[in-house]
Order: structure tokens, then sequence, then C-alpha cells
């Protein structure tokens, strides 16, 4: 096992250092001059040329990407060019409210996802069951975008209960700054439900079906210890994993959804320094992503590893 | 050996199932309506007029009107073709780079094999929508730039899928007689194997549409797809994010009508899968 590990790690940094070259690579494409781009509209083509030879940008492309992984490794994520500030805090900053905002999106979604999954098997084939496939059905098939608007259109518009955007500090108060959390939560919640809900269910329906649950409600065990104790422990082993897949796709889709309710994390810095060809602040941004949705990879896949002798072992033992 | 013998075919008097049918009847509905969209719109989709601004959807403008005064149906009539085009010409992007990628991966295997899949790793590494926006970066926004980046995005999955259908094949007997026959390598990736991978990889493909468009419509929003005065539906969402206090409806209609050509296409593709391989049901679901 500790040897997989060991394997499963060195194949991400591989495949971070791929990312990093295909990253670097592609925003060397960019037509906009950095040098231009620091010193305005108005700078004399000495000015650029100075600040080009300052930069290095004049140097051969490998030169420029190693000098730029050498000071990225070193924690030096270098400065952006719109804010005039170091990459590396603001970064963080943003880091840490997207982390916010998906941590809390994860636990609900863990939570209303498997237990709506739950009660779709009890109900198998009644309408409870059809309403929660349509309406998880409609949460994976339409855009995180749209159900942002609506979510805007209803609690905002409409209700007046939350606010249309934006963010507040903790220290704006408890309260305050739950609320704009609230509007963004809702979206990313409902968009990512149906994968677990849907596979929750269909783990549930195999599992309620298996010899062991019959053989536990013979033994005259209360239906809740059946449900609960004996089968959703067995259903709930492919769940896991896709549910560390999902902390992954969250990640994707914090750029649409911090966008919209102007939410200043990381997605949104990713769509700022594109509008405004932050070129270093991208670079970085996209990395950290990366970084982050490979190791929830890496945990999807180590959980299988990890739980799957357990699957084997509650078949032989049925 | 014509390769349709050897396409493994559904059973001809199979009833078309509800699933199917319905997903038929959406996606139908919105292909005719769109590629008819220039005759059957009911007003043009362009012309700002300053007096019908913000009009509620009435008996003249079914759906409103939107910030210039243009009809929204007949925008969202002209936007289902830029959508459709959307899906159809990224998912052929993935699958004219993604399939032949996975042929070679999966027949020759090896080292072959290795750096193809590493490569598709790397891109996998990425969630969809920051590689299609780092793809964009760099270039003026345009729709078909979008659908080429969205097109690009999506080939390591094409590929891996590919892949395994070739590896499964690769051992069958009518290869192995092909290769006996002295056939070229090309002969029997592309005349042997591929006829036989297309089932799988069709069905696969029209999910993949789906996909596409909610990518490529996402990329709109964000500004780095369709420019104004487009009527692609994720611009007009975009767009319409002011009025939502008071013109909801210039958002809720594109916003419904991707909804609905989303689910068809996914109730057309999930009952194909059905219907040309009940084996594979217990794949569905997965991104």
């Amino acid at each position: 096992m500790a040897a997989y590990i060991a394997k499963r790690i060195v194949f991400i940094a591989l495949v971070l250092v791929a990312v990093s070259m295909l990253v670097f690579a592609i925003t060397t494409l960019l037509p906009a001059n950095v040098a231009y781009l620091i010193l305005g509209p108005f700078a004399s083509p000495e000015q650029v040329r100075a600040l080009e030879l300052k930069l290095g940008l004049t140097d051969p492309v490998w030169q420029q990407y190693l000098r730029w992984a050498g000071h990225f490794l070193s924690g030096d994520l270098g400065e952006s060019t719109l804010m005039n500030r170091p990459i590396a805090p603001l970064l963080m900053e943003a880091l840490s409210r997207s982390l916010v905002l998906t941590s809390v999106s994860f636990v609900l979604i863990a939570v209303i996802g498997v237990g709506l999954g739950v009660v779709a098997a009890l109900r198998h084939g009644r309408a409870l069951d059809h309403g929660v496939s349509i309406a998880t059905y409609l949460g994976i098939a339409v855009p995180e975008f749209f159900w942002a608007i609506v979510v805007i259109v209803i609690f905002a518009a409409w209700l007046g209960w939350l606010p249309a955007s934006g963010y507040e500090p903790l220290s704006a108060g408890i309260l305050i700054w739950a609320k704009h959390l609230i509007a963004p939560t809702i979206t990313l919640v409902f968009g990512h439900l149906a994968h677990v809900s849907r596979l929750t269910r269909s783990s549930m329906i195999e599992v309620m079906q298996s010899p062991y649950v019959t053989a536990a409600r013979a033994k005259g065990l209360p239906e809740r210890v059946v449900v609960l104790r004996h089968a959703l422990r067995n259903a709930l082993l492919p769940t896991i994993t896709v549910l560390a897949l999902d902390f992954g796709r969250l990640m994707g889709g914090i750029v649409v959804v911090e966008t919209i309710f102007a939410y200043p994390g990381l997605g949104r810095l990713v769509v700022f320094s594109i509008q405004n060809r932050d070129i270093p602040t991208l670079q970085a941004a996209i990395l950290v992503v990366a970084a982050i949705y490979a190791f929830a990879n890496l945990v999807a896949d180590l959980l299988y590893a990890v739980l799957n002798p357990k699957i084997r072992f509650g078949r032989n033992a049925s | 050996m014509p390769p349709e013998e050897t396409a493994p075919r559904p059973e001809p008097r199979k009833p078309l199932s509800l699933q199917l049918k319905a997903g038929l009847a959406i996606t139908g509905a919105i292909v005719l309506l769109g590629l008819l969209a220039p005759w059957i719109a009911p007003h043009p989709w362009d012309t700002i007029s300053m007096r019908t601004r913000f009009l509620a959807p009435n008996a003249t403008y079914w759906f409103g009107t939107d910030e210039y005064g243009r009809d929204v149906l007949s925008r969202l009539l002209m936007g289902a073709r830029l959508s459709l085009a959307m899906g159809l010409s990224a998912t052929a992007v993935s699958l004219a780079i993604g399939v032949p990628i996975g042929l070679l991966a999966g027949y020759f295997r090896g080292w072959v094999d290795e750096v193809l899949m590493r490569g598709a790793d790397v891109l996998m590494a990425v969630p969809p929508i920051m590689l299609g926006l780092l793809v964009l970066a760099v270039t003026p926004p345009a729709l078909w730039k979008t659908a080429l980046a969205v097109g690009f995005v999506y080939i390591p999955q094409i590929a891996r899928l590919a892949r395994s259908v070739t590896l499964s094949l690769a051992n069958e007997d009518f290869i192995q007689a092909a290769k006996a026959r002295a056939e070229s390598t090309s002969y029997i990736l592309f005349r042997e194997i591929l006829p036989n991978a297309w089932p799988a990889l069709i069905v696969e493909a029209s999910l993949r549409v789906t996909y596409a468009i909610l990518l490529g419509s996402a990329l709109s929003f964000l500004g780095l797809g369709a420019q104004p005065p487009s009527s692609d539906w994720g611009l007009m969402i975009s767009e319409a994010r002011s009025f939502l206090d008071r013109a909801p409806w210039i958002a809720l209609a594109p916003g419904l009508a991707m909804c609905l050509l989303v689910i068809g296409i996914n109730l057309l593709g999930d009952g194909a899968r059905e219907r040309l391989d009940p084996r594979l049901r217990s794949r569905a679901g997965k991104a």
C-alpha cells in the first residue's frame, strides 16, 4: 500500500510538472507583451526593451521556464502584473475563500446526496423515487450559471432574502458573512448532487436485495437498523470514491459560480487574470487548481483501494 | 469482409423505448426549429428598437423583449443553431483527434500507449473549464475558437474510450485473420477495428455533445466565446444578468431552452446506449 501511494505521489508530481510546462507554453503564446502591460500604453520602445531585458523576456523560452519553475518551487510566485502585489498572499487569500465555499458545499452534497439516494432506493419505483431522479437529473443537465441566475431571481430579486452577489469578511459579522455564502453554495450543491444521489440509490437498491439484508431481517432486526447498519454501510463504499472525485469537480465549478456571485475566490481570480492579461497570476492559479484536482483524484483512488477489500469481504460474508 | 456485418446491431423489431422516443422528439424539435429559425422567427433577431425595450412576454413578443428591444424568442431560435453547432463541431474535433490516438494506444500498447495515455493524463489534470479558459486566454475570443478549445478539452476522454474498446477487440479472431493476411496497420485500425468500435464511440459521443454545449455556453458566459450581438444562449444569459430584477425573462428563456436541449440529448444518448448494448447501462452517469 505504501509503495502504491508513493508511486502515485511521484506520478502526480510528474503530471504537475507537465501541467506547469503546458501552462507556461500556452501563456508565452499570449500576444500581449508583459513589459508593455507593466509600463502602460505610453512607454517608449527603449523603456519596453530595457524592462524586457531586466525581466529576462529575451532569453530562450526554456530558460524562462526553468527560472519561473525554480522561483515557484522556492515559494516565490512572482508579482501580479495588474495589481503590483506579490501573488502568493493574493492566491492564498483567494484559495482560503474558495475552500470555505467548496468545503461547505461538499459536506452538504455528501449529506443531502446520500440522504436522497437512500430515500429514493427505499421508495424504489414509486413517485418519490421518480421525483428525486428528475430533480437531480435537472441538477446536472443544466449549466451552473443558469442555476445561479434562478437562485438570484428567487432569493435576491423576488424574495429579497439574500444579497445578489458579493462577499463580506468574517469580521463584518458571522451572519452577514454566512448570508453571502448561501446563494453560491445552493448553486454548487444543486449542480453536483446527482452523481452522489444516483450512485447511492443504485447501490442501495442492489444491497437491499442481497441475502445478508434478508438475513438481517429474518433475525428480526428493526428496519431502521437493517437499513442504516447493514445496508447503508456497504452501499456507501462506491459513493465515497465518487465524493472524492466531486471535490475535484467543485474546483472547476467555482469558476462560473464565483464569477456570477462576485465571490473573490480562486475561480474568480482565474477569470479576472485572463480578462486583464495578468499572466503570472493566471499561471500560479491554474497550477494550484491542478494540484488540488490531482490530489482529489489521488484520494479517490486511495479510498477505492482501501475500501475495495471490504466490498469483497462484504460479498463473501453474504 | 464487409465491416457492417460485424457491428453489433439492435434487433430490428424491438420497439423504441419511451426514453428514446422522448429524446428524439425533444432533440428533433429543437434541431428543426433551429434549422428553420430564419424563416419562422416572428421578428428580426438583431434589430435594435428603443421603443420596445423590456417588454414582458405578451401576444406579440411571446417571450418578451430584451434591453435593446430585440425579440427574445427570435434570438432564442437563432441561438439554437449556435448551441447545436457548438456541441456537434466540438465533439467532431474530439472524435477526429481522440479516436486515432485511442486506436494507436490500444493497438500498439507498450511505449506508444504509455506516451499517449500519460499525455491524456496531463490534460485531465486540469478541470475542463480551466483548461478551456487557458487555451482561449491567448487569442481574441470567437465562437469557432471556443468550439475548437472545447473539442480539445475532451480529447482525453474520447481517446481513453477508443483505447479500451480497441484493447478488447485486438485479440479477436478477425483481427488475427487480418494480420495473417498481412494487411497494413492502417487498414486494420480503420477498416477492421474502427467499424466495430463505432457503436460504443457514437453513443459516448452523443452524450459528450451535451458536455460540449454546457462547457461552450459557460465559456461564452464568461466572455471567452460568442461576442455581442450574437444570440448564443450563454452570452444571452450573461448579458441579461444586469436586468434580473426588472426583466428576468431575458435570462430565464435561454436557460430553460438549454435545459430542454441538454435533457433531450441525454435521453437520446442514454436510450441509444441501452438499445445498442444493455450491458453498458451501469456505466451511465459517469462523467
